[in-house]
């Protein structure tokens, strides 16, 4: 079937192109309603990532965030008119050892190969998970972000030694954020300080035990175990000031994408055998385990809803560019785009 | 109850040479016909798809069906189309009267077999509209000054263009209303009224808008055949 796809040919600009579903193929359609803006995807907007970068992987449709509904199923998995959350991390291989989002053959929606911005998107029946219809499809149209975070803190639990009296989050952007409430959802009784630099957008933060100015941070503080979700310019100082305040033998687990690589303090890594491991993307069990959070602590939707910011609804090629522009201009939140192709 | 039709009647006439009918030559590697009825198979609404086309082509016609759709054959009916393009809309209403019975719900969305690149979007609206007004025709703002001529040398008006539009297809009726207006007309009327919206607009029922897409196009010259190829081209796997 002909389906049309927006794919991102050169910065600032999309263009319409189709591509042909095979009916026959056993994979599923879904036609995606709310699409959700992701740094990786303005980094390809704006032409930030590198020349040779852009020049290999565009054209290509950009979103790897978001909800659609069922439009066929030849599984008879799912009915139509379903809402479903869809995964962009696609494996295509099984390994019983490392996991899907780490394996170096899987392919990544709107990095390796076309996102969602399509009007029908063709996956494997595992490739989505099944949304409650009490969950709001705004919320969940960035489940796959807050998956990141599931994923990292799962990671945490089976690295990380058992004292976890106090935890540090550095960040009080989108990422830190979400990692803050998941964590604080999983590991209710573990301290939680949040490290930041925006006193605003850390007043949001007001189910962590305590939040702290990074130019203004004790001497005396120490943590047990920390999550870094600053990436860009500011890993640098934001990894060494964790080093600096981590108690021995801690783990760090870094979240924050750099386009460059980062100096850090190994002497004090080693000085005090810190395990520092990184965690990007997620898997199918990720996805589960977030939607299963979101049935189980209701409140959880509230927290998420305060990072909701413009949503705009697209119906033509103007329309993504302003939700693209917009998205730009915002200080945190989420743009949202109402899909309507 | 909601029916497909596609309309596959025409004979090819504006397309050069070619021997086939226009609907039947391969884009992307497959019948443009059959890229069309794959739009509307994938929608749930559907009851059933009707597909019109001329007498010596209906065999050929389920022949692709059965070789491109399998076991999803069975939710297509191949029928001979009429003389115009109104009677072979009649056509497929006289065989969901004797198949399923015509009521007040019974929707028609009726298609050009060689527009293979609607949407969903535009599908679904023909038919959320259509339940809501009886009547829809899906058309986009005219980008080109539409100029009016009735001698065809000299220009007898310039209707202003941010009221024009250029009708596409589906076009969505009422089927039981339609096979009404469409009998009430003289045949004078008939031969006039080419348009199956047209009809409803003359007798004072009210069409409600779609809003196509430019890329809705029809495919009629040869020109039109070598953009369609070039907007299926996917140069990159897994897409």
């Amino acid at each position: 079937m002909l389906n049309t796809v927006f794919r991102l040919v050169a910065p600032r600009r999309f263009e319409v192109e189709f591509n042909d579903i095979d009916l026959h193929s056993g994979q599923i359609i879904v036609r995606p309603t709310h699409l959700s803006i992701c740094h990786a995807d303005q980094r390809y907007y704006q032409g930030l990532r590198p020349a040779e970068i852009l020049k290999q992987k565009l054209p290509m449709a950009l979103i790897h965030e978001g909800v659609g509904e069922i439009v066929y199923d030849p599984t008879g998995t799912y009915h139509c008119g379903d809402s479903v959350i869809m995964i962009p991390n696609t494996p295509v291989e099984k390994d019983d050892v490392i996991a899907e989002n780490y394996l170096r053959s899987s392919k990544f929606r709107a990095s390796g190969f076309d996102g969602f911005m399509q009007e029908h998107v063709a996956l494997q029946p595992d490739r989505v998970v099944p949304l409650e219809p009490t969950v709001d499809k705004i919320i969940a149209s960035f489940t796959e972000l807050v998956s990141v975070s599931v994923h990292a803190i799962r990671r945490f639990d089976t690295i990380a030694h058992a004292r976890r009296n106090i935890v540090g989050i550095w960040g009080d952007g989108n990422l830190g954020y979400i990692t803050a409430i998941f964590f604080k959802a999983m590991f209710p009784e573990v301290k939680l300080y949040i490290f930041g630099v925006d006193q605003e957008k850390m007043s949001q933060f007001s189910f962590a035990d305590d939040t702290f100015s990074v130019t203004e941070i004790p001497t005396d503080l120490m943590i047990d175990h920390a999550f870094e979700c600053v990436g860009g310019d500011a890993s640098q100082k934001a990894i060494n000031q964790i080093i600096d305040h981590i108690q021995p033998e801690g783990t760090i687990s870094i979240l924050g994408v750099s386009e460059y690589p980062v100096p850090i303090n190994t002497r004090m890594v080693l000085e005090k055998g810190l395990r520092i491991f990184g965690s990007s993307r997620s898997g199918r069990e990720d996805f589960l385990k977030t939607v299963a959070l979101y049935k189980e602590r209701p409140e959880i939707i509230g927290y998420l809803s305060n990072i909701v910011g413009a949503q705009i609804e697209v119906r033509t090629i103007a329309d993504m560019n302003l939700a693209f522009e917009t998205d730009i201009h915002k200080s945190i939140g989420k743009t949202i785009m109402i899909w309507d192709k | 109850m909601v029916f497909g039709v596609i309309l596959a009647g025409g004979v090819g006439s504006r397309m050069g040479n070619v021997e086939k009918p226009k609907q039947y030559l391969k884009v992307g590697g497959k019948p443009i016909i059959i890229h069309t009825i794959e739009k509307f198979f994938v929608h749930d609404e559907f009851v059933k798809l009707i597909v019109l086309c001329p007498k010596q082509w209906v065999e050929n016609t389920k022949n692709l069906v059965r070789k491109y759709l399998g076991d999803g054959a069975d939710h297509v009916v191949v029928l001979e189309g009429g003389a115009t393009r109104n009677e072979t809309i009649m056509n497929s209403i006289y065989y969901i009267e004797k198949e399923y019975g015509l009521d007040e719900e019974t929707l028609i969305v009726t298609h050009d077999s060689v527009r293979p690149f609607l949407t969903y979007r535009i599908i679904e609206e023909n038919i959320r509209y259509g339940k809501e007004y009886g009547a829809v025709d899906t058309v986009i703002a005219a980008t080109d000054t539409i100029v009016e001529s009735e001698t065809g040398d000299v220009i007898s008006s310039v209707p202003d263009r941010a009221k024009m539009y250029q009708g596409q297809t589906p076009q969505t009726f009422n089927a039981k209303k339609l096979k009404e207006l469409y009998l009430s007309l003289s045949e004078k009327e008939k031969d006039i009224l080419t348009d199956a919206s047209k009809i409803f607009v003359i007798k004072g029922e009210k069409v409600h808008l779609v809003q196509g897409e430019v890329f809705n196009i029809k495919i009629t010259y040869p020109y039109d055949l070598r953009v369609a190829e070039s907007l299926i081209q996917d140069p990159k796997n897994m897409k």
